[in-house]
């Protein structure tokens, strides 16, 4: 923009103007400044902001390391419980067992638990499952999605989706006896 | 009582800073100098104030008083009496208190040494730095407070801080604190961070008076360049060692023979330093020609507005970096104080820009002049590059939702040729005259340089290693040896000047030359600095090679025509709360033996942390960089290492150090007041009038 | 006979091939390979640190990875290939060259030639407003110093500059 200014003006003949700022570089400071603030402003939010925990469930296709595929939008009618794992991830193994435990406790109640595997390699992913026996699908989260689509800010977490596919809360870190029970119970007991 | 006595220091300080800014713009417009000698009065206070409670700070982290939150985070038992003193600014609310009281300093030394001689600037250099300093005090009293307790609720078990006691709660005191980083516990800490602080506060002068002069309109004069040229040389000396101590640093603890990783928060120091060092070269114009005097101004103020924001991102962590401070509620506080900085400077620029049209004449497009203008774009060009790889992750992260990484291969193709381009113009700038530079004489002056420099470089690049890119590894190094000889020849020139007119032997000449040319060849030596820099960058970069591989006892790993014999490996605990796994191993160069080598992993047990220790074999020529990797915690029979073979590397921070040097003998000239100037002041009239209002 | 002879040949033929199969597997691939590879990706997890040098126990276990994915036959391309699908692009060290991500490499070249064209302009703006050369006062030479030193305190300075 600028350029094409000062050559035309220098071609013309008339005296280009010694300060480099002219009305367009004004206008284009102003701009610039007015986006960089914006931009560090939209930053901010996005750092200040935690794990989603409210509005619907971002829907994901998962599919799981025995080739079995979910479609989150798919399950309404029934509670899901999402948790976000990984393999290298020492406190996750704390609530590893919890969790297959509650699985087989309500699995044929009504409600489905999806693990999301976040940025592990295939083979330790494969143990950790072997290791604690874990019978609910696990898949990785290709491109790490599902992860940004959640706004995780590590691992474990866990979300709690009701029956009508809505987000109702989110646990960071590993959970303890009783609290994925007790959540679990509640989202159940409310209707359709 | 003692840290509430800290608080209320913290407190009135803040007031102070507030009431100061105000009295100081007051009194400028009502013409009432009572109440600028009243702000300047508000003003020095503020100094000795924050003093007192980063003293209260330090003492809380030496006796390790764990009812202090910021203690309990960054001291502890295992830490030495050194480290805690270091620990001041070891975490965010300790280090914004040694920010604010570090800039307190500066402005109270310029309300002492320039009270008298810029009278009508100082009302508002007093409304900049005091408003500035009110911001990053009230950070401190009301954000990150580091008097700042840690109360427990009995009912819930819960644990909060704050500075007075909540209804219900009862003081909670660790039986330990958390302790520095394992990272910081270094010697290098007791550098770095201070000076590089010290660099990005010191910044907040030349700003001040560079606003003062648009407000008075002032600008166009020569009278305030001049203090600022030398406040600025003070930020940008201590910047510059902070970014030679923190590659140092970088180098010695964070294991990958590494010095600078292009990291968010290491751009942002180098930004105001690239704009720092392009206004110490353009002010030079200003000086001999009266040239470039709107440049100038926008030029300190970017390097400002540059600081501000590196320090903004650092502490907010809106970009993720290895370095961030943890997170804190600052974020909206400082956007606010960025964006009225931002704004309110340059809506002063566009108002007063039209007061600066100098009669700007140019005999030759090939002269000095144009040389410092093109210097100007490379360093303008280099600092955009930076930034913008900077701030994309973001943007592209808000326009297309995936998020991506700029990394070191970005910044070295994008900045490298810029650089390169940059330290020739350094080499060959110098022999431009102002005005015209005679093309023909030029060539004539650069022909023995430029044969030499082709000669060295053929000599150098037969050795076997075999750099990558090839091509690019030579040009680097016949770059270095050509500005290397530009350089040295200057030195040559001015002594055998000196040799023919005044009859003295060499070296007497060339001491001769330092003393009575300080800035000049100050400036020379400094541009050798760089050219030692350059010549570890390009030794590093291209010619590096290692290599990583697991060898049993008695085994060896080759890299270059270097071996590592691994002898054995050892656990033991260290005496702060760290277990150490040591390996010997002997390290031969083309068979014959050189040294033994320990390099070891500490595990900082309590933090759940390893830092890895590098063995290092230093010589001019190069590194020997070893790292423990692995070990069999069973059997300890074979271990891992990598080996870094890192050539001309101490050229760096030989080359560094030279820098330093060159840059303390040529400020020596500017602190000296009776020298006299290069060009002619306008004559007093203002010094012994009463404050006027805006003209 | 002749069978047995051809079963012979068969099974010499057969663990020459399978001491050829350990004989490639023993060298590669060696912890540079996998370096090498590790250093054009950082770790998906740790801020701003390249793979080959992240210490983490999920950096050791990518490594594995790598090193599995190479010795199954993977070329480097194909092991990059593999991270990005699984990881993101932020897991590439140097910013691709397509979509919008280019805007990364194309803005600084931009910016520098319209600063280089801008600067060209400004210079040659300055030149043409160079007056023809008249005395002004501040290159005036007094008027008190004899000629003759003149003349040879400019030839001093010719010869020094």
């Amino acid at each position: 923009m600028s350029v094409v200014t000062e050559t035309d003006a220098a071609s013309a003949g008339v005296r280009v103007r010694p300060s480099l700022w002219g009305d367009v570089g004004r206008w284009a400071a102003a701009l610039l400044v007015l986006g960089l603030l914006a931009l560090l402003g939209w930053g901010l939010v996005q750092a200040a902001n935690g794990p989603r925990d409210s509005g619907m469930a971002p829907d994901f296709i998962l599919t799981g390391f025995d080739g079995q595929m979910v479609t989150l939008s798919q399950l309404r009618g029934q509670v899901v419980i999402i948790n976000f794992w990984a393999s290298w991830c020492p406190p996750c193994r704390e609530e590893a067992a919890y969790l297959e435990q509650t699985w087989r406790k309500y699995q044929n109640r009504g409600v489905v638990f999806i693990g999301v595997d976040w940025v592990d390699t295939e083979k330790e992913a494969l143990a950790y499952i072997a290791e604690f026996d874990i019978t609910y699908l696990n898949g990785p989260d290709l491109g790490t999605r599902i992860a940004q689509a959640y706004r995780i800010q590590g691992v474990p977490e866990t979300f709690y989706v009701d029956k009508t596919g809505r987000l109702r809360g989110v646990h960071i870190g590993p959970l303890k006896p009783p609290e994925l029970d007790n959540k679990i119970e509640e989202l159940l007991n409310e209707p359709l | 009582m003692l840290y509430d006595l800290g608080y209320f220091a913290l407190l009135i300080s803040f007031v102070l800073a507030l009431y100061a800014a105000g009295a100081a713009v007051f009194g400028a417009q009502s013409g009432r100098a009572q109440f600028v000698e009243s702000a300047r009065n508000a003003a020095l206070l503020v100094f000795p104030l924050l003093a007192l409670a980063v003293l209260i700070v330090i003492y809380g982290l030496v006796t390790l008083d764990f009812t202090l939150a910021y203690v309990a985070d960054v001291s502890s038992r295992s830490m030495s009496t050194f480290l805690r003193l270091t620990a001041l600014w070891g975490g965010q609310a300790g280090s914004v208190l040694f920010w604010g009281w570090m800039m307190s300093g500066f402005a109270a030394a310029v309300l002492i040494r320039k009270w008298q001689r810029d009278r009508e600037l100082m009302p508002y250099v007093i409304f900049v730095t005091m408003g500035t300093l009110a911001f990053f005090v009230g950070l401190s009293a009301f954000i990150t407070n580091p008097f700042a307790r840690v109360w427990h609720d009995p009912a819930t078990g819960e644990l909060i801080t704050a500075v007075f006691q909540p209804t219900g709660m009862m003081a909670y005191v660790p039986l330990d604190g958390q302790g520095l980083n394992p990272l910081l516990r270094h010697f290098g800490m007791i550098g770095h961070p201070p000076t590089t602080y010290i660099g990005f506060t010191g910044f907040v002068i030349p700003y001040a008076f560079a606003i003062a002069a648009l407000i008075t309109g002032k600008a166009g004069e020569d009278e305030w360049i001049r203090t600022t040229r030398r406040w600025t040389l003070v930020a940008w000396l201590f910047l510059t060692i902070g970014l030679v101590l923190g590659g140092r640093w970088a180098y010695d603890v964070l294991g990958w023979g590494g010095y600078w990783g292009w990291d968010p928060v290491e751009n942002a120091m180098l930004m105001p330093w690239l704009t720092g060092t392009a206004f110490l070269h353009s002010v030079m114009i200003q000086e001999k020609r009266g040239m470039l005097k709107m440049w100038n101004v926008v030029l300190i103020i970017l390097t400002y507005s540059l600081s501000l924001f590196g320090t903004f991102i650092t502490r907010t962590g809106v970009i993720s970096s290895v370095h961030a401070f943890s997170k804190s509620a600052m974020g909206p506080a400082f956007l606010v104080f960025v964006a009225v900085t931002f704004l309110g400077s340059l809506l002063l620029m566009f108002k007063r820009l039209n007061t600066l049209k100098a009669e700007h004449e140019l005999d030759s497009l090939l002269s000095r002049e144009s040389a410092f203008v093109l210097q100007n774009l490379l360093f303008l060009g280099i600092t955009f590059a930076v930034f913008w790889g900077t701030t994309f992750p973001m943007i592209s992260e808000l326009v297309t939702g995936t998020k991506i990484t700029v990394g070191p291969p970005f910044f070295k193709k994008v900045t490298g040729p810029l650089f390169a381009a940059l330290v020739l113009l350094m080499g060959i700038a110098p022999l431009f005259a102002w005005r015209k530079q005679a093309a023909a004489k030029l060539g004539k002056s650069l022909l023995v340089p430029f044969c030499g420099s082709i000669v060295i470089t053929f000599a150098a690049a037969i050795p076997h290693w075999q750099p990558h890119p090839y091509p690019l590894a030579l040009l680097g190094l016949w770059l270095v040896s050509f500005v290397a000889l530009t350089t040295l020849m200057e030195f040559w020139r001015g002594a055998r000047a000196r040799m023919h007119s005044q009859g003295e032997n060499f070296l007497a000449a060339l001491s001769h030359l330092l003393s009575r040319n300080r800035r000049r060849y100050g400036g020379y030596i400094i541009h050798l600095g760089v050219v030692m820099m350059a010549l570890g960058v390009v030794g590093d970069e291209f010619f590096k090679a290692e290599t990583q591989g697991t060898i049993g006892v008695g085994q060896s790993l080759a890299v270059e025509n270097y071996t590592l014999t691994f002898e054995n490996v050892r656990q033991y605990s260290g005496s702060d709360g760290r277990e150490i796994v040591e390996a010997t191993a002997n390290l031969y160069r083309d068979g014959e033996f050189i040294t033994t080598l320990q390099p070891r992993r500490d595990y900082f047990i309590a933090q759940q942390q390893p830092v890895t220790v590098p063995a290092v074999y230093s010589t001019p020529g190069a590194d020997v960089y070893v790292l423990l990797v692995g070990w069999e915690a069973i059997g300890w029979n074979a271990s891992t290492f990598k080996i870094y073979v890192n050539p001309l590397i101490n050229w760096v921070w030989a080359g560094g150090l030279t820098f330093i040097i060159g840059t303390l003998i040529a400020a020596w000239t500017s602190l000296d007041e009776k020298r006299t100037a290069s060009y002619v002041l306008r004559p007093a009239t203002a010094s012994q009038i009463a404050y006027v209002g805006k003209p | 006979m002749p069978r047995r002879l051809l079963l012979f040949l068969l099974t010499l033929a057969a663990s020459f091939f399978a001491a050829a199969g350990v004989y490639a597997q023993e060298g590669y691939p060696t912890d540079d390979d996998v370096n090498q590879v590790a250093k054009q990706l950082y770790c998906p997890v740790c801020p701003n640190t390249p793979l080959d040098v992240c210490e983490t126990k999920a950096c050791q276990d990518w490594r594995a990875q790598i090193k599995d994915q190479l010795s199954a036959g993977w070329t480097d391309e194909q092991v990059i290939q593999y991270f990005v699908a699984q990881y993101g692009e932020r897991v590439l060290a140097e910013p691709r060259r397509s979509g919008f991500t280019s805007f990364v490499w194309l803005l600084p070249v931009l910016a520098v030639a319209i600063g280089l064209v801008i600067v060209v302009q400004v210079l040659r703006g300055w030149k043409a407003r160079r007056v023809a050369p008249v005395i002004r006062a501040d290159s005036a030479p007094p008027a008190d110093i004899p000629p003759e030193v003149l003349k040879r305190l400019e030839e001093e300075l010719r010869r020094v500059s």
